[in-house]
């Protein structure tokens, strides 16, 4: 965390005490609209539900769906805590921002982390993505569920992202073995949204789901939101693989035959766990230049995510076994 | 932040794109007409496909595609597997582009039938209905459906999508015979606007580039239709609304109530009244994490700060004093219907408007709607996808606007109450009159009274179960303990009330639900004069049971399970109606044909396979005062 990133988010945080705008100019038209939008939603889910809670992941997504958030409930405290489900592979740089940012705001969060897999030793390189993420994702978070009861989790998926996400309501139901049916989804109308669900079920409320990439860029900074600093170019070690740019980020990461590590000028459009989240290589080193760089770009952020990349309908397989 | 530089250029260049807002269209019709290969052909030609996502969709279209070799579009947008198995869209999908004046918001839903709900979901949202027509097929009834679906969910315009004109030689006359055949249908539903365009979506002719194989088309394509629209909307300047969502509370010197609002403006010192109560305050601060703001207008999410405290609840819509929304529990309403299981009219569901959620029923279907003619039919129950005009009633008064005027103040929706599923959609039209005109006279002697002098806490019990669990029995057995016993009591059965009051009913599952509902309104009468009444019916359906229950107080309603094996029934068999059954003599037996829904938590569950009628009643009574019922 550079002394910089401290600063910043020492400055978000004081901007709630006081409650004053940042900004300059007004909100844009349709930022202003996709906002009371979310805002609208997460007030319904903290009235209606009695264990709430948002699943904070510390990218992008999670810095808006937060600052939605905070902006909800103001002048209250959020009325729910944050759940990080921690991979063990997440970029050092993640954890660090995640911990300032939740110190400085004053929120509860909770990690949990699959100890059964982490004994197990599970991981990327041995086990494949796919494993990975079923043990140290899709099972974590499930375990999360239940240990704690929720009976709402907000996610900051979009409907932009994936086509699985493209059908997904804003409130969606889950079973109790958290699965998701994609084919018996509650119709919803208007922004009238059903909240009723029995003893072990519950809802994923995915408030962001209207909102585009480039809106979340928009938004950020407009709104001025503190991001984890790995969205930033900046000098880092990388190998290529299978044509992804992977940073070295710790020395759990096996080299191949052949693999050399070399420093390159290059930036995350999307954070996850760094041996299966490629880099781009890229100059933008503030984010007006990364908002540029966004309406000049030919690849979807998705492209660096390597699990999307498993299997035709991977993503919606994921989904039914409960991730989010 | 290091540099300052590019951000006001960066800037700039965002608000430009999208000056003219966000327009939100669905685009409908039948199977196969080309929606979704007209919205990925939408995304291609602006340049919003990525690269991976075009090598995704080149490899895709080889595997699945029904264009050959080119690509096939629709893959883009079905991105469920059992979509992509079967050809077919079954559920909305929700895609985003931008144009240099405008954003747009697509929602892309399906044609078959069974999914007419979700169509209404895609046009909940939407400013603009693209209707898609196969120009070899015409009309359809498919198109007139949602045609009316349309216009039912409240949008103003229609862009009559003629599509594949590439296959019917890019004929003029073809084009004019269709939109003269959809007019004869669709221009007595009043819409703003409706625009026909012909169009090849998969070659990309009049969707975003002039055609050059149909000259004799003069007017916009569909991307400058859609940039040039006006939807501007005037509920800016209704009656100000906000359904209060959340009462925000961080302190005790802090009290605000945060919603959005749905209609109109409002300012500091504004006087205002809560709906319900009319109670009336002014507005003292419009709060936001961005500070203070002077005027709030809707479609704004904010938190406003009164005067004087006055009691107000989620639920509870604070509106503008000189212009208050109708205050009643009964209400005249369209509803369309998306459960496999029927409405039935008498049939308690939950209902949410805006931020407020309460027990209704259907007290009167009035009539269902042909959509293919557009006729009014009569009908007892309403199918799924089945769209019909009730008069509903609502177990608490709602403070409501009708829908065409107010959108969000008149929506509601029906859950189901032990599915907890997403039923029913409704569209409120106007207050019912005669509610407001029937007062309850207040009575000088009560039920404390009457129970008083009886010497005894009135109450149902409620016997439900199979046919030949023993209920009657029981019930019977029961009655003359506690008269023995010296109370007041009365019984309701099948004989005394089939007979008469429920004469006319029969025993489909709407015919099921009225003979309980009578029956409960008559037991509330009898609890109502301090009676303790027995009631033994089969009742299959627990939501009846439940509403039965809401009828009188707390503690009043005792459900009472008696509880037989089929098999035992079956063999016991009293009145020989099993044997009918079996025999296909009589339709809809309970436990045979038609479904008996077990209690979830009766207030006894009596097991009687292996207790005599005697044991069971002695069980009852003592239950009953272990209850302090008979005390």
């Amino acid at each position: 965390m550079t002394i910089d990133s401290s600063e910043q988010i020492g400055a978000y945080a004081a901007r709630f005490d006081a409650g004053r705008s940042s900004r300059a100019r007004p909100l844009s038209a349709h930022l202003r609209r996709l906002e009371a939008e979310s805002i609208h939603i997460m007030r319904e889910v903290a009235a209606e539900f009695s264990n709430p809670v948002m699943l904070y992941s510390i990218g992008k997504d999670s810095a808006v769906m937060l600052h939605l958030a905070l902006k909800a409930f103001y002048p209250s405290r959020l009325p729910f805590p944050l759940q990080h489900v921690d991979s063990t592979f997440k970029f050092r740089e993640m954890i660090a921002f995640r911990d300032a940012m939740t110190t400085a705001l004053g929120l509860e969060l909770r990690v949990e982390i699959n100890e059964d897999g982490r004994v197990r030793g599970i991981n990327p390189f041995d086990h494949g993505s796919q494993l990975h993420t079923q043990v140290m994702k899709t099972e974590a978070l499930r375990n999360a569920m239940t240990r704690h009861g929720y009976d709402a989790a907000f996610g900051g998926a979009r409907r932009d992202e994936e086509k699985s996400r493209a059908k997904e309501r804003i409130f969606s139901f889950r079973d109790n073995n958290h699965g998701w049916d994609p084919k018996n989804q509650r119709p919803e109308l208007w922004r009238n949204y059903n909240t009723k669900i029995k003893q072990g079920e519950s809802i994923r409320v995915f408030p962001l789901s209207n909102w585009t990439e480039l809106d979340i860029w928009q938004y950020i900074l407009e709104e001025d939101i503190p991001i984890v600093p790995l969205y930033f170019a900046a000098e880092r070690p990388v190998v290529e693989r299978d044509g992804q740019l992977i940073m070295v980020d710790d020395d759990r990461l096996p080299l191949k035959p052949g693999e050399t590590p070399t420093v390159k000028q290059v930036r995350f459009r999307t954070l996850g766990c760094y041996p299966l989240t490629g880099a781009v290589e890229s100059g933008a080193s503030n984010l007006g230049e990364i908002v540029l760089e966004m309406l000049t770009a030919r690849t979807s952020e998705r492209s660096g995510r390597l699990i999307d990349h498993d299997e035709a309908g991977s993503m919606e397989k994921k989904k039914r076994e409960g991730y989010f | 932040m290091a540099d300052e530089i590019p951000q006001t250029d960066v800037m700039e260049r965002l608000t430009q794109s999208g000056s003219q807002g966000v327009l939100r269209f669905l685009t409908c019709g039948s199977v196969d007409d080309g929606k979704s290969t007209l919205i990925g052909r939408l995304l291609y030609d602006s340049k919003l496909l990525f690269e991976d996502q075009i090598n995704v969709l080149e490899r895709d279209s080889r595997k699945h595609g029904t264009a050959g070799d080119e690509i096939d579009f629709a893959l883009l947008l079905d991105g469920l597997e059992a979509e992509r198995e079967q050809g077919i869209t079954i559920d909305v999908a929700y895609r985003f582009f931008a144009t240099e004046k405008r954003k747009f918001v697509v929602a892309d839903t399906p044609g078959h039938e069974q999914y007419t709900r979700n169509m209404a979901t895609g046009a909940s949202t939407a400013d603009v209905a693209v209707m898609m027509i196969d120009a070899r097929k015409g009309v359809l009834i498919q198109t007139l459906r949602h045609t009316y679906i349309a216009r039912m969910m409240g949008i103003r315009h229609i862009v009559l999508a003629i599509n594949k004109m590439d296959l019917v030689e890019h004929s003029r006359g073809r084009f004019h015979e269709i939109v003269a055949d959809y007019l004869r249908s669709a221009d007595a539903l009043g819409f703003e606007s409706i625009t026909p365009i012909p169009m090849s979506a998969r070659y990309g002719d009049n969707v975003t580039k002039r055609s050059e194989s149909m000259v004799w088309y003069v007017g916009p394509t569909l991307i400058e239709h859609l940039e040039e629209l006006d939807i501007d909307s005037d509920i800016q300047n209704e009656a100000f609304r906000m359904p209060v969502q959340w009462v925000n509370r961080p302190n005790l010197n802090f009290r605000g109530y945060s919603g959005t609002i749905v209609s109109g403006s409002v300012k500091p010192g504004d006087a205002v009244v809560v709906a319900g109560s009319g109670q009336a305050a002014k507005i003292d601060r419009i709060v936001t994490a961005d500070g203070d703001v002077d005027e709030a207008v809707a479609g704004d999410a904010v938190t406003l700060v009164l005067t004087r405290e006055i009691d107000i609840s989620r639920g509870d819509v604070i509106a503008a004093a000189d212009a208050r929304p109708e205050v009643t529990g009964q209400f005249a309403a369209e509803i369309l219907w998306m459960s496999e299981d029927s409405l039935l009219p008498g049939r308690s569901y939950l209902l949410k408007i805006g931020t407020a959620t309460t027990p209704a029923t259907v007290s009167a279907l009035k009539h269902r709607v042909d959509v293919n003619t557009y006729e009014k039919k009569p009908s007892r129950q309403l199918e799924m996808n089945g769209i019909g005009y009730c008069n509903m009633s609502t177990a608490r008064p709602i403070a409501f606007d009708p829908y065409h005027r107010i959108r969000d103040m008149g929506a509601f929706i029906l859950i189901d109450r032990f599915t907890n599923q997403t039923v029913g959609a409704g569209m409120i039209e106007f207050g019912l009159r005669r509610a407001s005109n029937i007062h309850h006279h207040a009575m000088d002697v009560t039920k404390s009274d009457r129970a008083r002098i009886k010497g005894q806490k009135p109450a149902i019990l409620w016997f439900t179960g199979l046919s030949g669990a023993g209920k009657s029995t029981v019930a019977n057995l029961v009655e003359s303990k506690l008269s023995q016993a010296g109370h007041h009591t009365y019984s309701l059965d099948g004989d005394n009330i089939r007979h008469g009051l429920n004469r006319d009913l029969g025993f489909t599952d709407g015919d099921r639900v009225e003979n309980v509902r009578r029956i409960g309104e008559v037991g509330k009468l009898f609890v109502d004069s301090g009676l303790i009444v027995t009631c033994s019916f089969i009742s299959p359906f627990r939501a009846e049971r439940q509403m039965v229950r809401e009828l009188v107080d707390d503690g009043e309603f005792i459900e009472v399970f008696i509880d037989a094996p089929l098999e035992v029934c079956i063999e016991r068999d009293p009145k020989g109606l099993y044997k009918k059954a079996q025999a296909g003599e009589i339709k809809n037996f309970t436990g045979f044909d038609s479904p008996y829904e077990v209690p979830e938590s009766p207030e006894l569950h009596i097991e009687t396979a292996n207790l005599s009628a005697e044991e069971a009643a002695d069980k009852v009574i003592a239950e009953l005062k272990r209850m302090g019922r008979l005390g």
